[in-house]
């Protein structure tokens, strides 16, 4: 089907298209990768009058790691994050979680930024950026204002963002220690949105304990969660397959998912236990192994 | 290796794809590539609801809309008696809806405007009252006392549709109560959707002063459909001129004539414009026909050394909200009684009851000669049952039941005559290629370390070629097939058949036929379809017909051309038409090799040097009344490991060894296995056109209908054996529906197989992980 008919600006700075998001109010949408906003708009599920086309701010784009945190411009794509060979080795779940989104044409349009934004709970970046420790910068008539990720998200589809807000960009802590990450997704074919997804950040310090742990659920809730009570057993801890039992089990109780075509809320919540503790025995693994050749 | 389309004797070889260098590069010529001058655009506004009274449809606003020229609705067809239209099963179908609608997405109004995005903004526009009414989603629940009667314009106060047996009931329930064993199995075949890449369309371009049609349509019967639509719009059948451009895919999805083409008709007669309807995805999905959704249930009997005795099917068939299934007419259940498959029973009873439900109309034989699909599914899984009971090897089983290949031509106990097969020899085949044993030992060892694999068999035999004339027809029509052949003075050739590729090959495999029989090249053969007024009369292609039905047409219209051939050859060769002999390529003296004339020299003559008295040309056009279906066949073996965590399935090997009788081009066969195997594979595993309480469907995208990728495709590998069909004029049986036919069988018996020893027998397809989890978490496996 084609989108209801609508107005297009693209402004060239950040000012203009905040102006421009003021001046139409609730009547516009931003416009980023396209991969969300446009499949809804052809179904004519949304039908926004002008669409605010923010691909030629300039401020908007790129990387780089300033003091503590790593800066991800807002227009970064998918596909960026997959591949950047100075950005993947040293976030690995930045890479693994970009890889596993959809196919590569989405991949090299859909951007960070706009799938926050879009706060769908089964998208992959909200899962990867809890695990991560995220926040997001946003600009609006008011200025500017940070925003921590487990404060984005309220509801399905639905981010604390004011209608005249822009997010510009994603922040994630540099990590200190060795790092490892998984990303595991259950999809019903190549592409699929997640059944269940769970992404797993570890950093371990000096001593080999785990200094920091970020566990992600995608798909299992109204928006994505944290799995906060399985976080803190493994801060301080060695990885023994004991305690990554225990905390593949607090991680499912951290789920809240709703029956629907893709499986029970029983289903999901044991994939969810199945998937963390899977992936805490990869995290294992890798740490042997960067342990191994740090040595 | 592939060869060039120059080799010389064609016939078996695996020649390269003419069509593939348009095809390839995109430069096919479908429905949606043609824009005439003048050409408008139509859109439809569907009913929200699965059942509801419409209360009033207001068109002001979408009849304001600027751009906008036409809007019709259910009243406005009703006063050109076209509101309804029947459909090929006999029953009829709402065009667009007066009175109420029937299912979620009903077409309810057309809108015709300049621009296709102009006809969806009108086609929003019409606002239309509903009164909810109260949805009947199970067919159980359509046929109890008290359900809802939905077809109000029927004289029956029921939503049964028909109700269809075969066999004989007493002494099949006789030999169930004799039977040392007998086990029972409800087994559902859901409903899906064959999905084609393009979807459904026309243009409809009517020239009142020629009161003549042209009608596009992305159709698999291009000479039905013109006859259909003679008889319903009372065009005279020579002004309606119909043209099948290429075709993205049909599976069956192209045979029927859907309310968006009527439309679109009517809307070119009223304007005398050109008007084109294209359905987008979501309409594909959710009303233009699903296939399947059977709810059968069996009961089968056996001796204690596992010889059947006896096979009972009860089933109950949905058919949506009109009988639109396209099944030759005197067939409401299609060749369902093929249900007895590969093995010797001595007596079967069938009974299918045909149900109206608040769901769409169908359904379409989707890569299936009409219900084959169900019906080898279910004795295949019922086998596969039978086996587990008797703890037999389900290899084993089926090899103590097999038709013997020396009783062939066999009687089915259901009625039909099977042509030929070697079964025993094809699963051996199949077994060979796996290393059956040495798999068996496999799954012994790792369900002793708790691994669950599984070996799934599925030794299917299907019917296809519809059909002879003294059984089979649509509306009357018999379903012959036919072809036209015309050699040019150069010794060029122009074949036209009466049926319609979408993706079979046929400007390949037919050229190749003709070629062979010519002692040409398929280079020099250019095959063309889809076009009522160049090609002959035929019923088109689907059901596996075209090869059974056209290609002997065109085996037999070559060697029509041949005789005559041979009488111009004993003229340029001085010696009586007796003296000809024909070596594959040339016509030679008899005893004199040496002196020989080749298709080309004799094709010129036929045009410049004629022997006294024969009529100038060479040409000639069989119409084929095959006098027997035919019987491909073929034993399939899917190795699975499933995921204990998580229930996913991972398809390990897959082998197809396909009887087909004569190959005409293997590497086609391939292509043909290869494509049907994946769309058996995605109903094994992925697809339903699920509905909720309220109608509503749950599958109207390829989000939620899945169709599966290279990533999640199974690696094929395929065998052959070659058992010729006696009666056909090659040999060949059709091939192009075995692997959707026989696959899903195996896929589902290799994951039962996986939980056998925890004393499943049956999980309904499709096999999401959550069932099996669901199954597994019974059981008591966890990860
Ligand atoms: C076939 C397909 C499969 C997909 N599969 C997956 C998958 O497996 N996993 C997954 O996570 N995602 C998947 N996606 C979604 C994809 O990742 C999108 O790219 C992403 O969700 C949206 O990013 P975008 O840049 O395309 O945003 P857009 O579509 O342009 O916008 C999405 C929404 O965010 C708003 N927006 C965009 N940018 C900003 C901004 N900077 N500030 C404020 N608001 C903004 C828009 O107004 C809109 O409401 C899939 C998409 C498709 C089409």
């Amino acid at each position: 089907m084609f989108p209801n008919a609508f107005e297009y600006v693209a402004p060239a700075s950040l000012e203009e298209a905040v102006q421009a998001l003021v001046r139409y109010g609730d009547d516009a949408k931003v416009l980023a990768g396209g991969q969300s906003l446009l499949p809804i708009m052809k179904l004519r599920v949304a039908a926004p009058a002008v669409l605010v086309d923010i691909n030629r701010i300039p401020e908007l784009a790129g990387f780089r790691e300033d003091g503590q945190e790593l800066w991800v411009g807002a227009l970064t794509r998918h596909a960026t994050l997959e591949w950047d060979q100075d950005l993947v080795p040293r976030y690995p779940l930045l890479g693994e979680t970009a890889g596993s989104i959809a196919d590569p044409l989405v991949r090299n349009r859909g951007t960070i930024a706009g799938s926050l934004a879009h706060a769908d709970p089964a998208a992959d970046w909200g899962a990867a950026l809890l695990a991560l420790r995220g926040a997001v910068t946003v600009r609006g008539s008011r200025g500017d204002r940070r925003i921590a990720i487990d404060d984005l998200f309220l509801d399905v589809l639905t981010t604390n963002l004011e209608p005249d807000e822009i997010i510009t960009g994603v922040h994630v802590p540099r990590p200190t220690g060795h790092v490892a990450a998984a990303s595991l997704k259950l999809e019903r074919k190549v592409g699929d949105f997640a059944v269940v997804g769970v992404a797993l950040h570890v950093e371990t310090g000096a001593s080999g304990a785990i200094a920091q742990a970020g566990i992600g659920l995608a798909a299992v809730g109204p928006t994505s969660l944290r799995a906060r009570e399985a976080e803190t057993l493994l801060v301080g801890q060695q990885l023994t397959p004991g305690l990554i039992r225990e905390a593949a089990d607090l991680a499912a109780k951290a789920a809240d998912p709703a029956s629907d075509q893709r499986g029970s809320a029983d289903y999901k919540r044991d994939i969810v236990r199945v998937f963390v503790e899977r992936g805490l025995g990869a995290v294992r693994d890798r740490l042997t192994g960067i342990r191994a050749e740090s040595a | 290796m592939a060869l060039e389309i120059t080799e010389p004797r064609p016939m078996g070889k695996p020649i390269k794809r003419k069509e593939d260098a348009r095809l390839v590069r995109g430069q096919g010529h479908y429905l949606d590539d043609i824009k005439l001058p003048g050409m408008l655009y139509l859109a439809l506004t569907r009913s929200p609801y699965a059942h509801a009274r419409i209360k009033r449809i207001d068109t002001t606003r979408a009849k304001a809309l600027p751009g906008v020229h036409l809007v019709l609705t259910g009243e406005d067809l009703a006063k050109l008696n076209l509101s309804w239209m029947p459909t090929l099963a006999g029953d009829k179908q709402m065009v667009l809806a007066t009175g109420k609608v029937l299912f979620q997405y009903q077409e309810v109004a057309a809108v015709v405007a300049e621009s296709r995005a102009l006809a969806e903004d009108g086609a929003q526009l019409v606002e239309v009252e509903y009164e909810p009414l109260p949805v009947v989603v199970d067919p159980f629940r359509a046929l109890e006392p008290g359900a809802p009667v939905l077809r109000e314009d029927r004289e029956e106060a029921s939503n049964r549709i028909f109700h269809w047996e075969v066999g004989d009931q007493a002494e099949t329930d006789a030999a169930l109560r004799n039977s040392a064993v007998v086990v029972k199995e409800r087994i559902r075949m859901p409903r899906v959707h064959p999905a084609p890449l393009e979807p459904c369309g026309c243009i409809a371009d009517y020239n009142a002063a020629r009161a003549h049609l042209t009608w596009y349509v992305t159709s698999q019967a291009p000479h039905a459909h013109r006859t259909v639509l003679a008889m319903v719009a009372g065009l005279p059948e020579h002004k309606i001129h119909v043209i099948s451009p290429d075709i993205g895919g049909g599976f069956g999805n192209k045979v029927p004539v859907f309310p968006g083409y009527v439309a679109a008709i009517v809307a070119s007669l009223s304007l005398n414009r050109p008007v084109k309807w294209v359905e987008a995805r979501t309409e594909n999905l959710t009303s233009t026909n699903f296939a399947r959704d059977y709810h059968m249930e069996v009961q089968l009997g056996a001796d204690r050394q596992g010889r059947v005795t006896a096979l009972r099917v009860t089933t109950l068939a949905d058919h949506g909200a009109f009988d639109a299934a396209a099944d030759p007419t005197k067939f409401p259940a299609g060749l369902f009684s093929i249900v007895t498959g590969s093995y010797d029973f001595p007596v079967a009873y069938a009974e299918v009851d045909g149900v109206y439900t608040n769901k769409a109309p169908g359904g379409v034989a989707y890569r299936c000669s009409f219900r084959v699909t169900e019906a080898s599914f279910l004795i295949e899984r019922a086998m596969n049952t039978l086996a587990l009971k008797l703890q037999l090897d389900p290899a084993e089983l089926r090899f103590r039941n097999f038709i013997p290949s020396e009783r062939f031509p066999y009687r089915s106990p259901l009625g039909w005559t099977y042509d030929s097969g070697n079964y025993a020899a094809t699963l051996q085949k199949a077994l060979d290629m796996l290393d059956y044993p040495a798999l068996r030992r496999e799954q012994a060892e790792r369900r002793a370390r708790g691994e669950l694999m599984g070996i799934g068999i599925s030794t299917f035999t299907e019917i296809v070629g519809a059909g002879p004339s003294n059984t089979f027809d649509i509306l009357g029509i018999k379903m012959f097939d036919s072809c036209e052949i015309r050699v040019h003075p150069t010794g060029k050739v122009i074949a036209r058949l009466g049926t319609r590729h979408q993706g079979q090959g046929h400007e390949t495999t037919f050229a190749q036929v003709i070629a062979e029989e010519l002692g040409l090249t398929t280079d020099d053969v250019i095959v063309e379809e889809g076009d009522t007024d160049t090609a002959p009369y035929g019923l088109g292609t689907y059901a596996s017909r075209s090869t059974p039905t056209a290609g002997g047409a065109a085996a037999l219209a070559a060697r029509r051309v041949r005789d005559k051939a041979r009488k111009i050859a004993a003229h340029l060769l001085e010696v009586r038409d007796t003296e000809v002999e024909w070596d594959g390529e040339r016509f030679t003296a008899a005893g004199a090799p040496d002196r020989a004339v080749g298709m080309s020299e004799v094709a010129l003559a036929a045009y410049t040097n004629l022997p006294a008295g024969m009529e100038p040309g060479l040409e000639a056009t069989y119409y084929y009344d095959p006098p027997n279906l035919t019987f491909p066949n073929g034993a399939y073996v899917a190795v699975v490991d499933i995921d204990k965590g998580t229930g996913a399935v991972k398809v390990r090997r897959f082998v197809a060894v396909d009887d087909c009788g004569t190959v005409i081009n293997p590497m086609v066969v391939d292509g043909q296995i290869h494509g049907g195997l994946t769309e058996g594979f995605a109903i094994a595993f992925m697809q339903e056109i699920a509905f909720d309480e309220e109608g509503n469907c749950l599958a109207p995208n390829f989000m939620d209908y899945l169709v599966p990728t290279a990533v999640e495709t199974p690696h094929w590998e395929t065998g052959r054996t070659v058992t010729p069909s006696p009666h056909h004029p090659i040999g060949a049986k059709g091939v192009g529906e075995s692997p959707n036919v026989g696959s899903p069988a195996a896929f589902a018996n290799a994951v039962v197989d996986a939980l056998g020893h925890l004393g499943v027998t049956n999980i309904d397809i499709p096999l999401f992980p959550w069932k099996v989890w669901e199954v597994l978490r019974q059981h008591g496996v966890t990860e």
